[in-house]
């Protein structure tokens, strides 16, 4: 889609400074956007680091851990999931409207959004790249298995895979099953096998032996 | 408006159901920071109320529809998509955008190497 291929490439002055084609539009763009006051360039530096930093899958990996830990939470995630996750502290700034969506060894969940990338922001920080791949967003609507097979992830042939399209308005977080021999772990120990892909579904949580003491 | 089904149609259409492996290891959300800086914008106008998420999943959706299979062009889409909004609401125009930009291109061109580039002067 870039036009830009053969703007700056005049290697002519090499000691002076040379902006990448998208470098240069995207300062285009903050400039008239400062501007005309609606940005502030210290409020994107916020976001950035808000995104980079507090928000990841160890926000949705609570979330989990509490939900395996405590039955009450389980039920009220499963009912009302915005209020149940706002209720740990993760808030989305889009409004999104959350929804968990639970494994049991009947149904397993994955989730994608075949229009652009829609993801769960507030418990999952930013989508990983191949969630944002197209050939991601049709196969999993296509061959879920196939998909999950791409992952490393084999489930019996009798479990139903649902996949769940996201969309702007609804964002859906798939509460892995729980490992067995567990039993006696805390909610963090718990939360440290709850990995981002067992999330979005294209994998599973990991078992403790499997985590590096 | 390009809806959901359609979309996928003309995914399918593109890359068949040859599903390139996913990047393992390190994963860095933004490999460059106008990546970064497209992305807070657009979270930034969101709040402002300058355009609804629905509106921008679709601007942002016409394009992911014809990037590259990889995903690899994925902030390139999403830059193109917040000029969409831009333009259609009047914000900025195509002209505009395109000025600006040379305008930086002109500064960094100005600008020896180590020194920030900035606009005046």
């Amino acid at each position: 889609m870039s036009t830009d291929a053969d703007h700056g490439q005049h290697h002519d002055h090499p000691e002076f400074s040379e902006l990448s084609p998208m470098d240069a539009r995207v300062r285009a763009l903050e400039t008239l956007l400062t501007e005309k006051g609606l940005v502030d360039p210290a409020a994107l530096d916020a976001v950035v680091e808000r995104y980079e930093t507090e928000v990841g899958p160890h926000n949705g990996a609570q979330v989990v851990a509490r939900a395996w830990a405590d039955p009450a939470y389980r039920e009220w995630l499963l009912k009302d999931a915005t209020a149940a996750i706002a209720s740990l502290g993760h808030v989305g700034r889009q409004g999104e409207h959350m929804v968990a969506v639970e494994n049991t060894p009947e149904r397993h969940n994955m989730v994608v959004c075949t229009l652009c990338s829609c993801y769960p922001w507030p418990v999952l920080g930013l989508p990983p790249v191949w969630y944002k791949a197209p050939a991601y967003r049709s196969k999993a609507v296509i061959d879920p298995r196939g998909v999950l097979a791409d992952f490393g992830v084999t489930l019996p042939d009798d479990t139903e895979i649902k996949v769940w399209d996201s969309t702007a308005e609804v964002r859906y977080l798939v509460i892995p099953r729980r490992p067995e021999g567990t039993e006696d772990l805390t909610v963090d120990e718990l939360a440290a096998l709850v990995t981002r892909d067992s999330m979005i579904g294209t994998g599973l949580a990991r078992s403790p032996e499997r985590v590096t003491p | 408006m390009t809806t959901a089904a359609e979309s996928l149609r003309q995914i399918a259409a593109a890359c068949g159901d040859a599903l390139p492996l996913p990047p393992r290891g390190d994963e860095q959300v933004f490999v460059a920071p106008w990546q970064a800086q497209v992305f807070a914008m657009t979270i930034v106008l969101h709040e402002r109320g300058v355009f609804t998420w629905p509106e921008w999943a679709s601007a942002l959706g016409r394009h992911v529809a014809t990037g590259a299979p990889d995903g690899s062009d994925y902030y390139d889409c999403w830059a193109a998509a917040l000029q969409d909004v831009l333009a259609e609401g009047g914000i900025a125009s195509v002209d505009d955008v395109e000025r600006t930009t040379q305008a930086w291109h002109d500064a960094a061109a100005r600008t020896p190497h180590g020194r920030p580039i900035t606009l005046e002067g």
